[in-house]
C-alpha cells in the first residue's frame, strides 16, 4: 500500500490525463463560459457595477454546476468499482476535490476574463477582485464535488444537483458577492475581514463533512 | 405517554392567548415556540440520520423523514407568524432583515431535502443519500439562523444592535406564558412526529419486518 499522499496524487493525475484526452467536455465549458458573456453583452451591453457583480457570479453559478457534475457522472459504474477496490474512499473523495478545485481555478480565471472583455471592466481594484474570484470558485467546487456525489447516486442526476445545490449555495453566494462588492469602490467595508472568516469556516466545514460523509455514500 | 403529550401540548395552546395584553407583542407566545418545535424536531432528525449510517437500521430512516417533514412544517409556520408579526410591527411582510433572509435560505434547504426524498424509488439508497443531505443540511442550519444573524445587525431582538426583550418584561408574566408555550409547542410537534412516524412505519410494515 502507498502512502496516502501519493495515492491522492496518482488519482488527481489520472483526472487531468483524462480531461486532457477527452478535450471536448473542456472546450465545451469553454464554450459555454464565452456564450453566456457574449448573450449577456448582447442584451445588456455594459451593466452598472451592482449589476455587473451580479452577473459575474450567477454566470460563476453555472459554469461551475456544468464543470462539477460531469465529474462523477463521467465514471461508469464499473470504474467506480474498481476505484473502490483500489483506494479508501477518502482519498478518492479527496483526489476530486483537488482536482475540481484545479479545474474551477481555470474557469474562475477564463470567466473573469470574458466578463472584463466584453461587459467592461467596472473594477477599481482588480487584483482583490481576482482573489475573492479565485477563492469563490474553491468554495463553489467544493460544495459542488460533495453535491454531484450525492447526485451521481440518484437517478435523474442534473435536475437533481439543482434542486439540493441551488439553496445549499445561496449564502455561500451571497457572501462572496458582498466580499466582492468592495472591488467596485476604493472605500474599505466594514466587517470584510469576518466575511472572509466566515467563508473559510464554510469550505473547511464543508471539506469535513465530505471526508466524514463519503464513505457511507460509497457504500453500495 | 402519548396521550399526556396531547393534554398537555392541548392545554397549553390557549394559554398565551389570555396572558399577556399587548397586541403586536403577543405573537412572541406563538412565534418563538414554533422555532423552538423547529429545532428539537430538525436535531431529532439528524440525529436518527446519523444513528442510521452507523446502523444502518431503516427504521431510523423512517424517524429521521418523519421529524424532519415535522420540522420543516413547524418551519414554516414560525415563518409565517413571523411574517404578519412584522407586517405589524416593522410595516412589512417581508423586509430585509438578515434572520428572516438567513431563515428562509435554511427552509429551501430543508424543503430540497424533502424533495430528495421523493426522487428515490430503491429505499436503502434513498435511507442513505438522505441522511447524508441531511447531517449537510443541520450542519448549515445552525449557523444559517442562529449565528449568522447574531452577529449582523438586524431588527430582531437579540442581534448586535438591539437588546432582546428580556430585561423589558418587569412583571414577569411574559416568562410565565413563554416557557409552558416552549413545552407545549415542542411536546405538539413531538406528538406529531411520533404519530407520522408510526403512519410511515405501518406504510412500510412489510419491509420493515419481513
Amino acid at each position: 500500500m502507498k502512502s496516502p499522499i501519493s495515492q491522492i496524487y496518482a488519482l488527481v493525475r489520472k483526472d487531468v490525463l483524462l480531461e486532457w484526452r477527452q478535450r471536448h467536455a473542456l472546450f465545451g465549458i469553454l464554450l459555454y463560459v464565452f456564450s453566456t458573456v457574449f448573450v449577456i453583452n448582447l442584451m445588456v451591453r455594459e451593466p452598472e457595477e451592482r449589476m455587473w457583480n451580479a452577473l459575474f457570479w450567477v454566470v460563476q453559478l453555472f459554469v461551475c454546476v456544468n464543470a462539477v457534475a460531469k465529474s462523477f457522472l463521467q465514471e461508469s459504474r464499473g470504474r467506480l468499482l474498481y476505484f473502490y477496490s483500489l483506494v479508501h474512499p477518502r482519498y478518492f473523495i479527496a483526489a476530486k476535490l483537488i482536482y475540481n478545485v484545479l479545474l474551477m481555478l481555470l474557469f474562475s480565471g477564463v470567466t473573469l476574463l470574458c466578463c472584463m472583455m466584453f461587459l467592461g471592466n467596472p473594477l477599481v481594484k482588480p487584483w482583490y477582485f481576482l482573489g475573492v474570484v479565485l477563492l469563490g470558485g474553491v468554495s463553489l467546487s467544493l460544495l459542488f464535488t460533495m453535491l454531484a456525489a450525492i447526485a451521481a447516486q440518484a437517478s435523474q442526476n442534473a435536475a437533481l444537483m439543482a434542486i439540493m445545490g441551488f439553496p445549499l449555495i445561496m449564502p455561500i453566494l451571497i457572501l462572496l458577492s458582498n466580499v466582492s462588492q468592495s472591488a467596485f469602490s476604493p472605500v474599505v467595508q466594514p466587517g470584510l475581514g469576518r466575511m472572509f472568516l466566515m467563508l473559510a469556516g464554510m469550505d473547511l466545514l464543508v471539506v469535513a463533512l465530505a471526508l466524514i460523509l463519503f464513505p457511507f455514500l460509497w457504500k453500495e | 405517554m402519548l396521550l399526556l403529550y396531547v393534554i398537555i401540548g392541548g392545554f397549553m395552546v390557549p394559554v398565551p392567548v389570555i396572558g399577556n395584553n399587548q397586541q403586536a407583542a403577543r405573537s412572541i407566545f406563538f412565534h418563538l415556540p414554533m422555532w423552538m418545535a423547529m429545532y428539537t424536531l430538525l436535531t431529532i432528525s439528524v440525529v436518527n440520520s446519523i444513528w442510521y449510517l452507523a446502523t444502518n437500521d431503516l427504521k431510523k430512516d423512517v424517524r429521521a423523514s418523519s421529524a424532519g417533514s415535522v420540522g420543516v412544517l413547524f418551519g414554516v409556520m414560525g415563518f409565517l407568524t413571523g411574517m404578519l408579526w412584522a407586517t405589524y410591527t416593522w410595516g412589512g411582510t417581508i423586509v430585509n432583515d438578515p434572520k428572516q433572509m438567513t431563515t428562509a435560505i435554511a427552509l429551501a434547504i430543508y424543503m430540497a431535502y424533502l424533495v430528495l426524498r421523493m426522487s428515490f424509488t430503491d429505499i436503502d439508497k434513498r435511507a442513505r443519500v438522505s441522511a447524508i443531505y441531511n447531517v449537510f443540511a443541520f450542519a448549515l442550519l445552525i449557523p444559517l439562523t442562529y449565528i449568522i444573524p447574531r452577529t449582523v445587525d438586524s431588527l430582531h431582538p437579540g442581534s448586535a444592535s438591539s437588546p432582546g426583550f428580556s430585561d423589558k418584561d418587569t412583571a414577569g408574566t411574559i416568562k410565565m406564558v413563554l416557557w409552558p408555550a416552549f413545552i407545549g409547542f415542542t411536546l405538539l410537534g413531538i406528538w406529531i412526529y411520533t404519530l407520522r412516524n408510526r403512519y410511515k412505519r405501518l406504510a412500510l410494515k412489510n419491509i420493515l419486518h419481513g
